[in-house]
């Protein structure tokens, strides 16, 4: 059983709940979910808002699932103790959602069809459009503020602190009277209306807390932009595309507050829309190549894409960062849901023999400190690499520790040579090795004659000259992948979560990216049923050498994705290199960001049908 | 093998620019194309146009996409830096590395098949961005490498090597490049250094794009009879409608023009455009009726040369950006990052 959900009749749970709202996209319920989220946040408590919103500017049904846990666990559920039902087109399905004995807030203007009831959940009726025509003036305004009033209702429902919500509308509305005026009616009308009709509050309440004191509350867009910024990044190119466009979105706001000449109020940045993601990656790769530090982001059709550019990188050898905010595919696939399903194109991007330096941000906190990190390794190792998340971890609100910053950090330029170092070498070779470390010497347009040299995507050798040998290619090659390699151990290494400390336990879990706190929580609930596994959070491609010792350790070790063809396993199989037998998989891919109850019941159904723990399951159920 | 470096002899008599280099300091390795390519002569021409600009070689960036046009920049400026990018991909390249550092030059090396076919999509944004930078487009009508297909610039009627007929309409560079609000068109021919070597020089000191189409005549596979890239054709049907030469800002100014008969078009940089008008009725600062007249000029066979329009009033890429004066690259990482603080205060907005 999952912490939070279903609790037993009478008892009453404080700070553990999950609540859905079904509105209609356009309609102005983003402002009113974000004000729940946010002031559930200001409480002190655990919370996670996660937005299911479909490709489509007005009309079509959307949804927010907002997920309280006092112990900190803000995967998403998969069931709801709360429904508020605003879309009379969506009352089947998310009445279905609703756990047995749970509720559902539905706006009782309208009568609300008996195919509709269910004798195990409480029905709550709040006529809020009604109170909404009766208080407001104009169609627009009484609908955005019918949003509103469901928060004040939930406010009374849910015993939240009212002075909290009313501070959060003061923040957002302080410029403008009239509009923070409406909020506070609409708050009132509801708050008051749930009062007197309904037993407040629920037996599932909140409660304030001090657990957020050290924290924020922050998509990893958003942290990924603020990275690039820190970072010191000061050239993008890309091409609008759903889940990855408010990176550059933020990107943009953030360089227009701190990059701006103090003095002459010039751009000390150049954000680039290009015409499609083919012209965004090679712009990237034409900038990386002429000194700064460039980036851009995309989603898996952008990766498709941007695939012959990525080759030049990897085999020119161009210091290039890409995002790939991860969603649904193949093809257009669900572009505003979540997935795992570009592992391995991300990896592998290109023709002929390409490897790339991927690392895998498992929240915010770690976007901003990745997209760091990134141009680091992009310098250093001369390479495109890869920040992939995915748009759950992109695009919703999550909770994260206060975001920090070393003012002594300086970027790694990799080997660079200046226009001294020129002066008193002999002659300068592009791809000579002269260090051993796999990693040549490379320079910049303009900075000296002798740094001049003929930047090819064609075969060539370690001097930088065009070839068609055998030798002088192979010798190239080999070198790059030594070097891809070396950067193992100089990318963020895996984090290991043992099941008990002090002693290791039999079986294992694997995973990539945003799936981490699902896994966390199932980790648990897998212990306190006598089921230890162990977890170790893979955070880097090309795989750190404790990624071998993990899989050594465990009889059984469950990779769990969000793909449909077990990508990381395959990954593991061939790049460990590790026996396959031993790689239970675990996966679930629609389109949801995973839950516990996915991790728990597919490894509890492998564990029943191999009965011991010895035998071996390759398996799933999706 | 296709890479042959030049012997560097240079006579202690060789003239000498502003800068004390040779034509030698602008060269490159042995070309690798065809005997008698037009491809060749232009890149003499891009030679004697560098030399002539006084510009030193290294700050100089030479970048090309695939195919004949896309080996040539191996043949001139050895001391600058080269890239030699994906099919048809060139300008992206050249926007970000224009991006990066706007202090250098940048010339860009295409091909018909390069920029019509394959890279239309980004030679068209690149013209509507404005990105400061030369293209010259060598345009022979066919795919030399891959041994002899049409391109998309193969006129109607154009018969190749082997005998078959294009019957699809081309796509004219000049037109496409007036219709997108190119601000400096011209076209040329290889063997007519004389005139390509000034328009190069103007497209050079033109803030924006400067696209220069030069008719470049494929020796192998598009020289034949029927043909309408081969020498003879293009010697028999060119007009010149501009006579085009280059005055730097500082040096002397030729006195082989009559006052009343140029226009000057005065550049960015302060070097001057002088234009002595050929053709009756042709004015390159006129957009739409220089399309009307080498419209005409096109449905009559007539290869209309020189600049043919010019417009130094629009902005390119980043004075439309609002970029820095200073190049990106050469920005300190201390103006870059907030830091800290910064970072601090910021996070009280995201509680």
């Amino acid at each position: 059983m999952i912490k939070g959900a279903d609790p037993m009749p009478g008892e009453v749970k404080v700070n553990e709940l999950a609540l859905k709202i079904g509105t209609v996209n356009g309609t102005g319920s983003a402002s009113a979910n974000g004000l729940l989220r946010q002031a559930i946040f200001r409480m002190g408590i655990p919370v996670s808002g996660k937005n299911l919103f479909p490709s489509n500017i007005q009309g079509l049904p959307t949804w927010y699932e907002i997920r309280v846990n006092r112990h900190g666990h803000t995967a998403r559920t998969r069931t709801f103790d709360l429904m508020v039902a605003m879309n009379p087109a969506t009352y089947a399905r998310d009445i279905k959602e609703v756990r047995s004995g749970g509720w559902v807030l539905h706006d009782s203007s309208w009568p609300l069809s008996g195919k509709l009831a269910r004798e195990d959940v409480n029905f709550l009726g709040a006529p809020m459009a009604q109170l909404c025509v009766d208080h407001f003036q104009g169609d627009r305004v009484r609908i955005l503020m019918k949003n509103i009033v469901y928060v004040g209702v939930l406010g009374a429902l849910l015993d939240m602190d009212m002075e909290v919500v009313r501070a959060l509308l003061e923040r957002s509305f302080s410029k403008k009277k009239a509009l923070l005026d409406s909020n506070f009616l609409a708050v009132q009308l509801g708050y008051d209306y749930a009062k007197e009709h309904f037993d407040c509050p629920l037996p599932i309440r909140l409660e304030t807390m001090d657990e957020n004191g050290d924290s924020i509350l922050i998509d990893g867009n958003t942290a990924g932009a603020l990275g690039c910024v820190y970072a010191g990044a000061t050239f993008a190119a890309w091409y609008p595309i759903t889940p990855s466009t408010s990176l550059v979105d933020g990107f943009s706001h953030f360089c227009e507050r701190y990059r701006k000449d103090p003095e002459t109020g010039d751009n000390r940045f150049l954000i680039v829309q290009a015409e499609d993601e083919l012209a965004a990656a090679g712009m990237v790769v034409g900038a990386g190549w002429s000194g700064v530090r460039a980036f851009t982001a995309t989603s898996g059709p952008g990766i498709s894409l941007m695939g012959e550019f990525i080759g030049l990188a990897y085999y020119a050898e161009i210091p290039s960062v890409f995002f790939d905010i991860q969603r649904t595919g193949p093809s257009t696939g669900m572009p505003t849901r979540t997935q795992q399903g570009d592992i391995q194109s991300v990896i592998y991007a290109s023709h002929g023999d390409t490897k790339h330096i991927a690392l895998f941000p498992a929240d915010p906190g770690e976007c901003f400190y990745f997209a760091v990190t990134a141009f680091d390794v992009a310098e250093r190792f001369q390479t495109p690499v890869f920040v992939v998340s995915d748009l759950d971890v992109g695009m919703n609100d999550w909770v994260v520790p206060r975001l920090e910053w070393d003012d002594a950090y300086r970027p790694d330029r990799g080997k660079v040579l200046s226009a001294e170092d020129l002066e008193s070498m002999e002659r300068f070779h592009r791809y000579l090795d002269t260090d051993g470390d796999g990693i040549a010497y490379r320079t910049l347009p303009g900075v000296h004659p002798k740094g001049a040299y003929f930047t090819r995507g064609s075969g060539h050798d370690q001097y930088g000259r065009y070839t068609e040998d055998e030798e002088g290619y192979t010798e190239v090659m080999e070198r790059i992948a030594r070097k891809i390699q070396n950067a193992a151990t100089a990318i963020p290494e895996p984090v290991l979560r043992k099941a008990a400390e002090g002693r290791g336990a039999k079986l294992g879990m694997v995973a990539l990216g945003g799936v981490d706190r699902a896994i966390v929580e199932a980790q648990e609930v897998l212990t306190e049923q006598g089921i230890e596994v162990d977890y170790l959070r893979i955070r880097a491609y090309p795989f750190h050498p404790s990624v071998r010792e993990f899989l050594e350790s465990h009889e059984r070790t469950f990779v769990i994705e969000q793909n449909r063809d077990a990508q990381l396993r395959s990954l593991l199989i061939t790049e460990v290199p590790f026996s396959g037998d031993r790689l239970p998989s675990v996966r679930r891919y629609g389109g949801l960001p995973l839950s516990a109850t996915d991790v728990i019941e597919q490894v509890a159904e492998a564990l029943d049908d191999s009965g011991s723990t010895a035998t071996t399951m390759t398996g799933s159920v999706a | 093998m296709s890479w042959i470096a030049k012997p560097r002899i240079a006579h202690p008599g060789l003239p000498k620019n502003a800068l004390g280099l040779t034509r030698r300091d602008y060269e490159g390795g042995m070309s690798t194309l065809c005997a008698g390519c037009g491809h060749d002569s232009i890149t003499a021409a891009i030679i004697e146009a560098f030399y002539g600009l006084n510009l030193p070689p290294h700050r100089i960036v030479k970048l090309s996409g695939i195919g004949c046009s896309g080996k040539t920049p191996t043949y001139f400026l050895s001391q600058a830096h080269g890239f030699n990018g994906v099919h048809g991909r060139m300008p992206a390249i050249a926007t970000g590395a224009v991006g990066a550092n706007r202090e250098l030059t940048y010339v860009g090396i295409s091909g018909d098949g390069d920029s019509l076919s394959i890279g239309l999509g980004q030679l068209a944004h690149a013209i509507r961005r404005n990105v400061d930078l030369l293209y010259v487009i060598e345009n022979n009508g066919v795919y030399g490498l891959t041994k002899g297909q049409f391109s998309a610039s193969a006129d109607v009627g154009s018969k190749a090597k082997k005998g078959a007929e294009n019957l699809q309409p081309p796509i004219d560079p000049v037109l496409l490049g007036l219709s997108l609000g190119a601000t400096f068109v011209a076209r040329s021919f290889s063997g007519d250094k004389e005139q390509l070597v000034p328009l190069l020089q103007a497209g050079v000191r033109h803030r924006g794009f400067a696209l220069i189409d030069v008719v470049s005549p494929c020796v192998t596979f598009n020289d034949h009879e029927g043909s309408t890239k081969s020498y003879i054709y293009t010697r028999e049907h060119l007009t010149e409608v501009t006579d085009a030469d280059f005055v730097e800002r500082m040096p002397e100014i030729r006195a082989s023009y009559q006052p009343g008969e140029a226009i000057d078009v005065r550049l960015h940089d302060g070097g001057m455009l002088r234009l002595r008008k050929v053709a009756e009725g042709f004015d390159p600062t006129d957009r739409d009726r220089a399309y009307a007249y080498i419209s005409e000029g096109l449905r009559d066979g007539e290869v209309l040369t020189g600049l043919l329009h010019v417009d130094e009033s629009a902005l390119e890429m980043h004075s439309v950006s609002g970029t820095v004066e200073t190049p990106l690259v050469d920005l300190p990482f201390e103006d870059l990052c907030p830091g800290s603080d910064a970072l601090d205060a910021l996070q009280q907005g995201f509680r």
